[in-house]
């Protein structure tokens, strides 16, 4: 494996008495696409949250691309602009157009001028298909083109590392593979992802590694198509039969 | 009877100037403290809660005569001071606790989701407050802004217990003039009436088409 671009040690958070991470061990490579499966409340999402700091690890270290994520707010900044994160909800700015969605992180992070941080705006947005709607608000978006404005918008920031949190478990089910297939895509290119996900087939297609999380710990980790055909611990086999009936 | 009419309405021009003068001192000082309530600094929280529970514990009547009437005791006799501007800064002070409690709660009202978003990709807590809370914030209390100038506009006659001459200071001059106390005030009244139906229905129009409004009273706050 390479020099890993994400590097978890001994990761702890709790939440009052309630111990959410107990100890995360990972290492991500390069261009590898991690999925992270399990039952809801196992701490998936603040791993996720975690790596970019929308939550303050307890204890352990995190490094990204070489940086250690710290308290340090230049190190933050320049992680934060290093990871994408695309969300359950969506979470677009709804005072302004899918364009000026996708142009704020440039415009103001990057300190691109308006005309140059739209066009960039512009070029994603016709990537995930969405060349129509440069000008519309939210609102007017159904569900899977409001999640591909996310994406297009966390893409803006030209992200090594994509982090994407159950992205379409709160779409319709018949608008869940146009947000897969800009998924898929971005994985063709090489770009770094770690995808908690329900969509098992899609995490087995996509992904180089799965994870199993349980009550805050990995519990098995392995190839995604083989921890589907023989999972290891009890725990996963039970979780897996559950969501694939 | 037209006469009358225009003489009370020359009052209008004072009470609108205390009416614009008082908003936009409680509209810079409400920010203020919304800001304040919302520190994550507690003596800063403890000063704001402590300042709306004692705006909201003292008559504005009292405020205001305390401003011109008590203060004038203080800086003494030879040093005059204003009446407009200590009705502006009795109303200001006031409206700007009553006004801040709406920019909170306008501020509360932005899903949390909101500042996430904005805070992974790389915004800085200001850029967030500034291009992404606060206009969605600003649109949510329009309407309840609207209605704390409707009282407001009310509360500017208050004023005439300072002899400010402004539209009820008037009437009741006319009515120590003419004796005809019951023309004089259902006309005062009726105009303070027009005003304040013009700024409602504004303020409807306002809430129209809108999902999220906020909606304040002015009773007591939650602790900070
Ligand atoms: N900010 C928070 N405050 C308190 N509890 C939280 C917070 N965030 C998450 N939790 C709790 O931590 C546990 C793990 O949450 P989460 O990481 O969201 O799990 P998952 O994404 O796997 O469903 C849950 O029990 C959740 O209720
Ligand atoms: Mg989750």
């Amino acid at each position: 494996m390479s020099t890993p671009i994400i590097r978890i040690r001994n990761l702890r958070k709790s939440f009052g008495p309630l111990e959410v991470l107990r100890g995360i061990h990972l290492d991500v490579a390069p261009g590898e696409k991690l999925v992270i499966i399990g039952p809801s409340g196992s701490g998936k999402s603040t791993l996720l949250r975690c790596l970019n700091r929308l939550e303050i690890p307890d204890a352990g270290y995190v490094e990204i691309d070489g940086i250690p994520l710290d308290d340090s707010r230049i190190n933050l900044d320049r992680i934060r602009a290093e990871v994408g994160m695309v969300f359950q909800r969506f979470n677009l700015f709804p005072h302004l157009t899918a364009l000026e969605n996708v142009a704020l992180g440039p415009r103001l992070v990057r300190k691109l001028p308006r005309e140059r941080a739209e066009a960039v705006a512009e070029t994603l947005l016709r990537k995930v298909g969405l060349a129509e709607k440069l000008h519309s608000y939210p609102e007017t978006l159904s569900g899977g083109q409001q999640q591909r404005v996310a994406i297009a918008r966390a893409l803006a920031m030209n992200p090594k590392i994509m982090l994407f949190d159950e992205v379409t478990s709160a779409l319709d089910p018949e608008l869940v593979w146009e947000v897969l297939e800009v998924m898929r895509q971005l994985a063709q290119e090489g770009m770094t992802m770690l995808i908690v996900t329900h969509e098992i087939r899609f995490g087995a297609e996509v992904g180089d590694r799965m994870i199993f999380m349980d009550a805050g710990r990995i519990l098995e980790e392995g190839a995604p198509k083989e921890m589907l055909r023989s999972p290891q611990h009890p725990r996963t086999r039970a979780f897996l039969e559950r969501l694939l009936g | 009877m037209l006469d009358r009419l225009i003489y009370l309405l020359g009052g209008l021009q004072l009470t609108l100037a205390l009416l614009v003068c008082s908003l936009a001192v409680g509209i810079v000082w409400g920010l203020a403290i919304a800001t304040m309530r919302l520190s994550p600094w507690r003596p800063l929280r403890l000063f704001a809660f402590l300042y709306v529970e004692l705006i909201r514990g003292v008559p504005l009547l009292v405020l205001l005569l305390f401003l011109f009437f008590g203060l004038q005791g203080v800086v003494g006799r030879g040093v005059q001071v204003s009446a407009f501007w200590s009705a502006v800064a009795a109303f200001g002070l006031c409206y700007g606790a009553f006004i801040g409690e709406v920019f909170r709660a306008g501020i509360e009202s932005v899903d949390p989701g909101q500042t996430e978003a904005a805070r992974a990709l790389g915004l800085s807590a200001w850029q967030t407050m500034r291009h992404v809370v606060l206009p969605q914030a600003v649109r949510n209390v329009l309407p309840a802004l609207v209605n704390e100038s409707v009282s407001l506009l009310k509360d500017t006659s208050l004023a005439a217990v300072i002899a400010l001459p402004e539209v009820t200071q008037r009437g009741r001059l006319e009515v120590a003039r003419t004796y005809e106390t019951f023309e004089v005030w259902a006309m005062v009244a009726a105009i303070y009436l027009v005003l304040t139906l013009g700024l409602s229905s504004l303020a409807r129009r306002l809430e129209r088409g809108q999902k999220t409004v906020v909606h304040t009273d002015h009773s007591h706050p939650q602790p900070a």
